[in-house]
């Protein structure tokens, strides 16, 4: 369904590109049968001519919203429950059927070894590029949907929720981020948006018992659909502008025309930027973040958290260095700004946050920081390999892997309930879990950026990027990308601290402000906190189902791995390079 | 292209051990250790310890024979060990080892054992040795790295095992203590790992985009300019001048010193402190000589500054740890005055005294442990007398202390001496002033020895047990080393003059600059005062 009206809106959008081709100059075979020679400005479209569909580069996409349709048609045509797993089975299967054959279009468009490819190309009359960018954006989204289905297993029937819709959204979800990771046209990356947006609310309101997980739900739906609707306004403006939805015939447009007055092109950029800057929770447009972060189901949280933002940042650097490239001095400027802010707000604020899942929503809003680090070094002219796309490409795939880690965690110490989030739940932790605890150090210390860990070879990467980008402003933001993971690094030891932590009143001298930060009330003071604190933290036992500890194993192995050797990965993420 | 492993010198002399990767089993060995302590049942206490203890002292014994199997006479880097790693940020795997960072590497492998067996652990045996280990890969590869990344990724993990060391199994306020040393560091990393890639961006700028961490391959080719390198030589002199640390900004030391256990205050002390000094020798003045030479006096301030400031403050302090802690910050001061001096002199005695401040400052947070242990306080004012009650722990403190203080026969007066001819000759009234901290040392530590050894002790103090053998066997190697290099430092400057001299002729290919022919030997008697007029002639 979601295929033919995308088809038919690209057919009805990909003649009117100024005048000129829809299809990107990409100097590979376009496909002839577009059938948009003849359609100019005449307004006279004629019959209406589908284009030639490649479905086998749409794969991807239509097993995942199939499959997803198999299973809800399936189990709705079925009686009584399924087997247990079966569900959280079918997606992971999905997906990895999915990344295989991503895998197989790497190869094929990439190629896996040094042999000559034919390229990246674009597909379904241009709307769909089908590069080394969008194939990465694709497999790491994957791996997102697989580790959130895996944490999905145990959480739903722990929170008596199990039933096939959870997992259906994730894959409807999964579809429309990677829509809008090869969207190659502005409505088609709408699309995705929604495609992505709209299974994210009902995700987020999941939990139906839980009051917290409504609130988010609404908060999200509500601001979702504002940023949608500032998304669209931008498209509309920047079609306006330049006569084009399609990227590369804007691209073209805007290189080949001098705008006499370019406010309405600049506006429009804003808003994509806006609308696109609200999915990927970028400072200013973080508020929802932590509300939803915090109220959504975990194994949501941990879905949102990695797939939302890599969706989101794909589409974002898909525009501005596919579409806009010859207006970077315009939006150098704001993506500047916005990383600065991301970096400052999202590390400093979450210092004084006393929920660890709070703590990590403000986290992985600094992470965003870093990715437009690399974002804003992405246009890097220079003989320097380090590229700022590669950079944030790998840095969303470690960050998925090490943020999907950690509200693993967090769904195990969240307990019955998933009510067990503030540092108070997490004290102790190493006596009674040492092998837990000493995965949340991992992943913590990664997110943190220390050595080893797959999170400092990606801060390395975007930071690296942006002082290779060369100018002053680039290398303050350098610093400042630095200067913020040392304050980022204060809140994960504060986690840390609580789980090694022995129970005792030792924070009460100059740990003082730590003990009050832990304390729920937030004002009691010292001893008296700390005595409060240890005395539940220690009765709760916790328990960690097989799949989760697989998940979280995959997290840890990764995030070790390829922070001691990140050459393969280093390498995949230089090579996932856009079409145009 | 370099061949796989690179077994020789630069200057092609043949290095003994060829085909067997030394350094690299010197490196990885603890952490090997420590992953074998990591996977023992926690339950086999002596299993962990026989294992642990082992391990760091199979890897002092390697560094032995590194240290015997070093040809002397060369300023090549030894034992070179080569390997790309991460071919597309041009980072390899290149440990080698010079007369600067050998003894070092050696310090290193005689703390660990000993601060590992030394003091009691209060608590978790296993993991704790496990962190010592690993905190041993991280100062081993550190010292050895010859690449600047590989250097940071080490640097950067002596952080990890520290910080739990201090937060796990230290004494009161050692959340706070832990995390500010944390931060600290790390806040000084930061700006020096932007620091670092401008350089290399920099550097591959000005030399055809050939992108490089490789120290050698850096300090080749063209230099990049002038004030870019000055804030990437500032970048770096922040960093290392937190870890040193030096005055501004050395506020985490006391904590950290004070509030870390035992073994972690010795390693703190002993090695990471000079992970700091060497940084600055190797990545600052080796790397950046001309802003090395344009900035010495500031760092020259500092560390003069440090001096006075460390000492007097160490003088007033209560906490016999705390006293101990801030003499580091005052010796600390001593060695950052001998390396920016720039004179074979001053570097080589700067070089000397890093480890020996590691030898007597380990051996007095040793000793007040064991103080500690018995008294369960650390405070000088409830110390009474302990001399009576504990004789060998009063004769070897007073051993210890000596060498501390800078007396002729020990350690410590050969480098500070060294050091303050060699600023004399270039900088007069920095070492005149400089001179006074070693009246100052005397002061604060005969001080406190007077206070806690002498007199009649009473109450807890009069029946305080002496040192037992364990911890005699455990002082012996320290007190060894200590005699030995107060009587014959040759063997020892012998190996770091041609380093040293090989950094001088660095600045000097670079700036033109050449150091006061004065006292070109180590020989102690050439230091006429008069002898050093400023800038006169060649060496």
């Amino acid at each position: 369904m979601i295929t033919a009206t995308l088809t038919r809106l690209v057919a009805q959008v990909a003649p009117t590109g100024g005048g000129a081709t829809g299809t990107p100059a990409t100097g590979t075979a376009t496909p002839p049968a577009t059938g948009n020679t003849g359609a100019g400005f005449s307004g006279n479209l004629g019959p209406l001519q589908l284009p030639h569909v490649e479905y086998h580069f749409l794969l991807p996409f239509l097993i995942l919203a199939g499959s997803a349709l198999a299973m809800l048609a399936v189990s709705s045509l079925i009686r009584g429950r399924w087997p247990k797993g079966l569900y959280a089975g079918w997606t992971v299967v999905t997906a990895l059927v999915v990344m295989g054959w991503t895998w197989h279009l790497w190869g094929q468009v990439v190629g896996h070894g040094s042999a000559p490819r034919p390229g990246p190309v674009a597909a379904v009359a241009g709307a769909i590029a089908v590069d080394g960018f969008s194939l990465f954006v694709t497999l790491t989204i994957c791996a997102a949907l697989i580790l959130a289905a895996l944490l999905a297993e145990s959480y739903l029937p722990r929170e008596h929720l199990d039933g096939p819709e959870f997992y259906v959204l994730m894959m409807l979800s999964t579809a429309g981020g990677i829509l809008m990771g090869e969207a190659n046209d502005l409505i088609v990356v709408f699309l995705g948006l929604e495609i992505l947006s709209l299974s994210l609310y009902v995700l987020t309101a999941y939990h139906r018992r839980r009051q917290r997980s409504s609130e988010a739900g609404m908060k999200y739906f509500v601001l979702g659909a504002f940023s949608s609707a500032f998304f669209l306004y931008g498209v509309a403006l920047v079609y306006g502008a330049t006569g084009s939805t399609s990227l590369p015939a804007i691209a073209n447009f805007l290189s080949s025309h001098v705008l006499p007055s370019n406010g309405v092109l600049l506006a429009g950029m804003a808003l994509l930027i806006v609308g696109l800057g609200f999915k990927v929770a970028a400072v200013p447009f973080h508020s929802w973040a932590p509300d939803v972060y915090e109220g959504s189901p975990s194994p949501a949280t941990a879905f949102m958290a990695a797939a939302a933002k890599t969706a989101g940042f794909a589409a974002l650097l898909r525009i501005l260095l596919s579409a806009l490239p010859t207006q970077a001095e315009n939006w150098r400027p704001i993506i500047w700004v916005l990383a600065a802010l991301t970096l400052v707000v999202g590390s400093v604020i979450a210092v004084v946050q006393t929920d660890v899942k709070r703590i990590l929503a403000y986290s992985s809003v600094s992470h965003a920081g870093y990715v437009l680090l690399g974002l804003q070094a992405a246009t890097a002219t220079g003989a320097i390999s380090s590229n700022g796309l590669a950079g944030s490409a790998f840095y969303l795939l470690a960050y998925t892997f090490m943020v999907a880690g950690s509200f693993a965690i967090v769904t195990v110490v969240g307990g019955q309930g998933d009510s067990h989030h503030s540092l108070d739940a997490y004290r102790g932790l190493a006596n009674r879990r040492p092998a837990l605890a000493l995965a949340f150090t991992i992943l913590l210390m990664s997110q943190a950026g220390i050595p080893f860990t797959t999170g400092f070879i990606a801060k390395f990467d975007v930071i690296s990027a942006v002082v290779t980008h060369g100018g002053a402003p680039d290398y303050v933001l350098g610093v400042l990308a630095m200067l913020a993971a040392v304050v980022s690094t204060f809140f994960y030891l504060k986690i840390i601290i609580a789980m090694y932590s022995r129970g005792e009143t030792s924070a009460a001298g100059g740990g003082a402000a730590e003990a009050a930060a832990a304390s729920p009330a937030g004002g009691a003071s010292g001893g008296g906190a700390t005595a409060v604190l240890t005395a539940p933290a220690i009765q709760r036992t916790i328990e960690i189902p097989a799949t989760i500890t697989i998940a979280i194993g995959i997290c840890v192995a990764f995030t070790l791995a390829f922070g001691i050797y990140p050459a393969p990965l280093i390498h995949l993420a230089e090579r996932a390079g856009l079409l145009f | 292209m370099l061949p796989a492993v690179v077994s020789v010198g630069t200057n092609g002399a043949r290095i003994p051990g060829v085909g067997f990767p030394l350094l690299t089993v010197i490196t990885l060995l603890p952490l090997i250790t420590a992953v074998i302590v990591a996977l023992i049942p926690r339950s086999r206490v002596e299993l962990i310890k026989l294992v642990g203890v082992g391990g760091a002292t199979a890897t002092a014994a390697l560094t032995a024979y590194l240290t015997y199997k070093f040809a002397t006479g060369t300023a090549a880097f030894q034992f070179q060990s080569h390997h790309m790693w991460i071919e597309s940020f041009g980072i390899s795997w290149h440990l080698g080892v010079d007369g600067i960072s050998l003894f070092l590497v050696l310090l290193c492998g005689l703390l660990f054992p000993l601060a590992m067996v030394g003091p009691t652990i209060h608590g978790n045996e296993k993991s704790y040795l496990a962190w010592l280990l690993v905190l041993e890969t991280g100062c081993l590869g550190s010292f050895l790295s010859l690449d600047l990344f590989l250097f940071f990724l080490f640097f950067e993990l002596t952080l990890v095992p520290m910080y739990f060391i201090i937060s796990g199994w230290g004494y009161d306020n050692r959340v706070y203590a832990s995390t500010k040393f944390f931060l600290y560091t790390l806040a000084g990393s930061a700006v020096m790992l932007v620091g670092m890639l401008a350089l290399v961006l920099l550097h591959a700028n000005a030399n055809g985009g050939l992108i490089t961490f490789d120290l050698v391959q850096l300090t080749s080719g063209n230099p990049i300019g002038n004030t870019a390198a000055t804030l990437i030589f500032l970048s770096f002199a922040v960093a290392f001048g937190i870890k040193v640390p030096l005055v501004p900004i050395h506020t985490w030391l006391p904590d950290a010193h004070t509030e870390a256990p035992t073994g972690g205050s010795v390693i703190l002390a002993g090695v990471l402190l000079k992970l700091g000094t060497y940084g600055l020798l190797r990545f600052g003045i080796f790397l950046f000589p001309r802003q090395a030479l344009h900035l010495a006096p500031w760092l020259l301030v500092l560390a003069v500054i440090g001096i006075i400031y460390g000492a007097i403050v160490a003088t007033v302090q209560k906490d016999l740890k705390r006293l101990v802690a801030y003499s580091s910050v005052a010796h600390l001061g001593f060695i950052v005055l001998g390396l920016f001096a720039l004179t074979t002199e001053g570097l080589s005695g700067g070089v000397l005294q890093m480890v020996n401040h590691g030898l007597s400052t380990g051996a007095l947070f040793l000793l007040v442990g064991m103080i500690y242990e018995r008294r369960h306080t650390r405070q000088i004012s409830e110390l009474h007398g302990l001399q009576k009650s504990a004789p060998w722990l009063a004769a070897i403190f007073t051993v210890v202390m000596l060498s501390s203080i800078g007396v002729p026969g020990l350690n410590g007066f050969v480098g500070e001496f060294l050091i303050l001819i060699g600023t004399f000759v270039t900088h007069r009234w920095y070492a005149v002033v400089g001179a006074t901290g070693v009246i100052l040392a005397a002061l604060y530590l005969l001080w406190a020895y007077q206070r806690v050894f002498h007199g009649e002790p009473t109450g807890d103090n009069a029946t305080m047990p002496d040192m037992s053998w364990k911890e005699r066997w455990v002082m012996l190697p320290l007190l060894v080393a200590i005699v030995f290099l107060g009587v014959y430092p040759k063997p020892l400057l012998t190996r770091i003059e041609p380093s040293v001299n090989a950094v001088l002729a660095r600045v000097h290919d670079v700036t033109g600059y050449t150091q006061p022919a004065v006292a070109v030997s180590t020989s102690v008697v050439a230091a006429a005062p008069g002898a050093g007029a400023v800038g006169s002639g060649s060496p």
